[in-house]
């Protein structure tokens, strides 16, 4: 089994009019056993800024333990919140220090830019960004994912829509994976506010 | 085939772990605790190569003493928990340890709360944990008869379903299981179920 299959997870962020999404399962597992159905992929940077680690999960909190204290620091410095674009430049720098014993980590950025425009971007394991006006996925229920999430896919959907959207392409995605799943957390932000929300999917 | 699990219950955190210590076919001794006293108000149920069990348990017992006499205030559960999954995560690509933890503690403020600590450092907080072959059978009982908020005599009640499950299932069962408990009165042995007891040792 591969390393990035150790824990299982699903992560999907998508973008809207003037807002954007980001969901993940609940699951940690260990290989085939489950331990946890409550753990936390998905963690806020600032407000208007959220990382979702995929794979390896104790690289997903080392590499988060990291993150954040680079952003505290910037914040520190700069007196001010880091950009999406500026973030996401460096986790790819951090990523690809490591790029000959690398953090077995997809992560997914999103965030609201400049004049609260969307943005969203995902990266392998060693940093390759991968930017796209539309929706990004990872985990180990990413193949499934792109399938659900180009299908549903509609540009400038309000924030409702956009909540029931990410939910359909989350829980139908996961129920095809088993080492993901046990439920979604999914975050909608818009300019004004952050409503987080959990799924009831299949719980298996 | 070490065996250790662990639960929450009302207002205190129970562990359980097994005695025997093994190399290869060889039973060197089977009444091994595996369970060490962190602190007056935590307990470490540790699995694993035994070198490195007590060797890392026992750095991690000097370090929380030493932040004790240092600060003048003993570090919280959760404190303790992500220092030990520092310590692993530093130590991860470099001089792995192979050791499984559960961090059973008690605070006044927050009450009980046992962390799942993985070998390779990942952390999570949880209300029932296992780790070894011995936590298919002891997690299905936990899954089955836990409840938020059981009694002392329900959860130790649990804890030897769990046992009875291990010794009947498991086909190299531990023979001899040690109970320890964690309120607000302290981490201290609650008691030993032995089924198979040490040969006395012979006077000269």
């Amino acid at each position: 089994m591969s390393i990035f299959e150790y824990n299982g997870s699903a992560l999907v962020a998508m973008v809207g009019k003037n807002c954007f999404a980001i969901a993940s399962d609940r699951r940690l597992g260990v290989q085939l056993q489950t331990i946890a159905t409550d753990f936390q992929r998905i963690s806020k940077i600032h407000d208007r800024l959220f990382l979702g680690l995929s794979g390896l999960a104790t690289d997903a909190q080392t590499l988060y333990q990291r993150l954040v204290f680079r952003h505290k620091l910037y914040q520190l410095r700069e007196e001010r919140d880091m950009k999406p674009e500026t973030f996401a430049n460096l986790v790819s720098a951090i990523l690809y220090e490591k790029r000959f014993g690398p953090y077995f980590c997809q992560p997914v950025i999103a965030g609201l830019g400049d004049d609260d425009k969307p943005f969203i971007c995902t990266m392998d394991s060693i940093g390759a960004k991968e930017l796209a006006k539309d929706f990004v996925v990872a985990g180990t229920a990413s193949e499934s994912l792109y399938g659900a999430c180009e299908s549903m896919f509609k540009e400038d959907m309000e924030p409702e829509e956009l909540f029931e959207t990410v939910s359909q392409a989350l829980l139908s995605s996961v129920d095809r994976d088993c080492l993901s799943g046990w439920g979604g957390h999914v975050y909608v932000v818009t300019p004004t506010e952050v409503k987080e929300r959990l799924l009831k999917g299949r719980m298996d | 085939m070490e065996c250790v699990f662990g639960l929450v219950g009302n207002d205190f955190a129970v562990v359980a772990a097994d005695t025997s210590a093994v190399h290869s076919i060889l039973v060197h001794k089977s009444n091994e605790d595996k369970i060490m006293i962190l602190d007056s108000h935590k307990l470490v149920a540790a699995s694993g190569e035994s070198g490195d069990r007590v060797q890392f348990t026992e750095y991690i017992q000097k370090n929380v003493a030493l932040y004790q006499f240092r600060n003048g205030i003993p570090l919280t559960t959760a404190a303790a928990a992500n220092f030990t999954r520092g310590e692993l995560a530093t130590a991860l690509r470099k001089n792995p340890y192979s050791v499984n933890i559960l961090l059973a503690g008690y605070d006044k403020e927050t009450g009980p709360s046992l962390y799942y600590i993985d070998y390779i450092a990942t952390l999570h907080k949880v209300d029932k944990g296992a780790f070894g072959y011995g936590s298919y059978f002891s997690l299905a009982m936990m899954d089955r008869h836990y409840h938020s908020g059981m009694t002392v005599e329900e959860a130790i009640d649990l804890v030897d379903k769990c046992i009875a499950e291990i010794r009947s299932r498991l086909v190299v069962a531990p023979p001899n299981f040690v109970i320890k408990i964690v309120d607000k009165d302290g981490a201290r042995e609650y008691a030993w179920r032995e089924s198979v007891k040490d040969a006395a040792v012979a006077s000269a």
